[in-house]
């Protein structure tokens, strides 16, 4: 692969933050991507998207709230966020719940831009 | 083939670092190589040299370092995850070193195709 | 694209998850816990003989063997030893783990 190679990298973020630390180093992965000028896409599917659910308040479990990350993608030019319908819908959220401006697509469709990624990091 | 392996879990609790070895050997007796193995989350545990199993177990810890021995495997182990989980360059195995998550990146590119073994 | 899932279909939704996502065409690969979804008879069999008419599936014989569960694979699930499981991961352009 030559210096100047850019690829297609996708997050996929399946898990809910707090429980495990899964949300919070993927973050991280992704903050030191936007450092390589590659094609950066995040995915929330399933219990993902409570990750982007407003208004964490994590005083009382004594763990640092990483929501405010999520807001500061924008500045490291990741703007490519696209959550699954499907999961906003079962957890009872719409996009108006979420801390961020993303862009809502079908399973499906997920499905696809998945299959067009050269690599597909999953946490 | 270039290969790039990602573990996401320590050693024993979960089959991970067990799939992730087994996946590894397969890959290099076909002849592919493995560029890099990277260790995040709890897989940074897969790296203390500290590790005991007992006689009749497979030590996960000493086969790592030996895929690094006799294929010259490069197993990274990230630097914010392992300091986090008490892991320094005082209790590395062979074989392991300790970088930044850029190499994860970094073999993501260079790989033809990357895998990741978790929970 | 190669998606491989590693959870139990009676502990976690993370093989419907897969299922629902993944591209007609596309291959499956069950490892781990994963395996259990592939036997015959189970309550997971149904969704899984449907899947086998859109996707190639496959599982891992070390895992299934592991577990006492071999020779109850349900039938058209194609069994890859590791040496199959690099192949399939060579043979496809990208793999997604469902963890």
């Amino acid at each position: 692969m030559s210096e100047g190679t850019i690829k297609k990298f996708m997050y996929v973020n399946r898990k809910a933050p707090y429980g495990t630390i899964y949300a919070l180093e993927s973050l991280e992965v992704v903050l030191i991507a936007a450092a390589f000028d590659q094609d950066v896409s995040l995915v929330f599917m399933d219990d993902g998207v409570y990750q982007l659910r407003k208004g964490h308040q994590t005083k009382g479990i004594e763990v640092k709230n990483f929501q405010p990350t999520y807001r500061a993608l924008e500045d490291y030019d990741i703007t490519r966020l696209y959550v699954e319908r499907e999961a906003l819908q079962a957890r009872g959220l719409t996009a108006d719940d979420l801390c961020v401006p993303v862009e809502v697509l079908e399973r499906a469709e997920i499905g696809r831009l998945m299959e067009q990624q050269d690599v597909v990091f999953s946490f | 083939m270039k290969f790039a392996i990602l573990v996401n879990e320590g050693p024993y609790t979960h089959q991970a670092a067990d799939s992730a070895y087994l996946f590894c050997r397969a890959a290099l007796a076909k002849g592919h190589e493995i560029v890099r193995v990277f260790f995040y989350h709890d897989g940074v545990n897969n790296a203390t040299r500290l590790t005991e199993p007992p006689q009749d177990d497979r030590h996960i810890v000493n086969r790592w370092s030996r895929l690094a021995e006799e294929h010259g495997v490069d197993l990274v182990v990230c630097v914010a995850a392992a300091l986090r989980r008490g892991i320094r360059e005082e209790n590395l195995a062979s074989g392991f070193r300790i970088s930044g998550l850029g190499q994860l990146i970094e073999a993501g590119i260079q790989a033809d195709r990357t895998v990741t073994f978790g929970d | 694209m190669l998606h491989i899932v590693n959870k139990s279909p009676f502990q976690s939704t993370t093989l419907d998850s897969c299922l629902a996502t993944a591209r007609p065409d596309g291959s499956i690969l069950l490892i781990e816990d994963a395996v259990y979804a592939a036997t015959r008879g189970s309550a997971a069999a149904a969704r899984l003989e449907q899947a086998l008419g859109k996707f190639k599936i496959y599982v891992l014989t070390p895992d299934l063997e592991a577990r006492g569960i071999a020779g109850s694979v349900i039938d058209g699930v194609r069994l890859v030893d590791y040496a199959g499981f690099v192949d399939l991961v060579a043979e496809h352009k990208g793999c997604q783990s469902w963890l």
